[in-house]
């Protein structure tokens, strides 16, 4: 391929490095901690993520067609791409192998509980689960539900409890006590 | 096409195994395939839609037996090789035997930092949206032996219209090689017991993004 004049392999090695260091679940823990502290931009954020991103100024650029999607006591959401491996790469980085398996695929539209309990992720019975599948180009983001006794956090305090399968929605959140600040 | 990638309700796979820190990717190679299907976007022979297709058309066996950047390789290979890029012979001898084909251009170092956001699928319409959020639609049954976004467990499925997303290139249209066809693309919710009858998980919704020509008035 490089012999050929098809590729440039400096150019694969800038790829391989932005996707090993600057492109990660810390982008998109920054825009969950910002929701969960600015209610308006919260709002913002689930009318239209591409926008209010962009926007902000301080959590980076993504494309178009992403949009976030709110966890409640009553409704809890999942992600997957039951075709193909589509994932919101922009603000999660690359997706685990996990994610990209047949065992997820197959079973988060048919039994998400019981995925969730792969996880170790028990919700009470009455939660709704909704599950989104991405079967085109737009891409979503789950944020998560606040942990409680966080009230008056930073935002970087509060980015720190994003974890990344909080925000495909194979995780929650973590505990307030789990911080290290 | 009705393929092995085509998932959603099979059963049989067994439980989803997590790898604790898991690496962004397990070995070099991983992180060159990766990027060799980033840079070979840049030559202007293929999308995204038709990437996928090529990954979706190879042997069941093989889509099943090989790790995840093992598709993408051979998805790769397939397009190189149709494309007349690259010829078998090449493929084996790990190095070109044969002219280069001319190509438009190619990404460079420099490219790299602006290349990293995703293109826009987002397209002008080429008429009205036909259906509004709150509407009742039915999905096709469609079983075309091409690629489609229409995962078979919603063919033929009573759902809702959620959100209307805009207008998008078609991917059913782009890998027949009819252009892009830009489509109103939907949010559609169904609910568990429409997918999956009665066994369906008590309080589950299920959407799938569907493009108009999948759907109908229910």
């Amino acid at each position: 391929m490089t012999e050929k004049g098809y590729i440039d392999p400096a150019a694969l090695d800038r790829i391989v490095e932005a996707f090993e260091t600057k492109i990660g679940p810390h982008i998109g823990a920054r825009i969950v901690a910002k929701a969960w502290s600015d209610p308006a931009f919260k709002q913002r954020l689930l009318a239209d993520a591409t926008a209010a991103i962009n926007a902000d100024g301080t959590l980076g650029r993504v494309s178009d067609h992403l949009t976030a999607i709110e966890n409640t006591p009553h409704r809890h959401h999942m992600i997957v791409c039951t075709l193909c491996s589509c994932y919101p790469w922009e603000v999660l980085g690359l997706p685990p192998v996990w994610y990209k398996s047949a065992a997820y695929r197959s079973r988060s539209v048919i039994d998400p509980r019981g995925v969730l309990k792969d996880f170790g992720i028990a919700l009470p019975p009455e939660v709704e689960i909704r599950v989104w599948d991405s079967t085109a180009e737009t891409r979503f983001i789950v944020i998560p539900m606040r942990p409680a006794g966080t009230e008056g956090w930073s935002e970087d305090r509060l980015a720190a409890l994003v974890t990344r399968d909080s925000m495909v929605g194979t995780g929650l959140a973590k505990p307030a006590g789990a911080s290290a600040s | 096409m009705n393929g092995v990638h085509d998932m959603g309700g099979m059963h049989g796979f067994g439980p989803v195994t997590l790898e604790k820190d898991e690496p962004v990717f397990h070995g070099a190679w991983e992180g060159r395939v990766f990027a060799m299907q980033r840079a070979t976007f840049f030559l202007g022979l293929w999308n995204l839609d038709l990437a996928r297709a090529s990954v979706e058309h190879l042997p069941p066996p093989v889509y099943l037996g090989v790790s995840y950047y093992d598709k993408w390789r051979l998805g790769l290979e397939s397009r190189l090789m149709s494309y007349g890029l690259v010829g078998a012979d090449e493929l084996r001898a790990g190095h070109a035997l044969h002219p280069a084909k001319p190509v438009k251009r190619k990404l460079a170092a420099a490219e790299v930092d602006k290349s990293l956001q995703r293109g826009s699928y987002g397209r002008p319409a080429q008429a009205p949206a036909r259906f509004a959020p709150g509407a009742a639609v039915r999905t096709k049954n469609i079983n075309p032996t091409t690629h489609t976004r229409l995962p078979r467990y919603a063919r033929d499925r009573v759902g809702t219209i959620e959100a209307v997303r805009g207008c998008h290139v078609f991917p059913d249209s782009v890998v027949l090689g009819k252009g892009e066809d830009p489509q109103w693309l939907y949010t559609v919710v169904f609910d568990g017991k429409e997918l999956w009858g009665e066994q369906a998980a008590p309080g589950l919704k299920v959407s799938i993004e569907a493009f108009e020509p999948y759907l109908e008035p229910a």
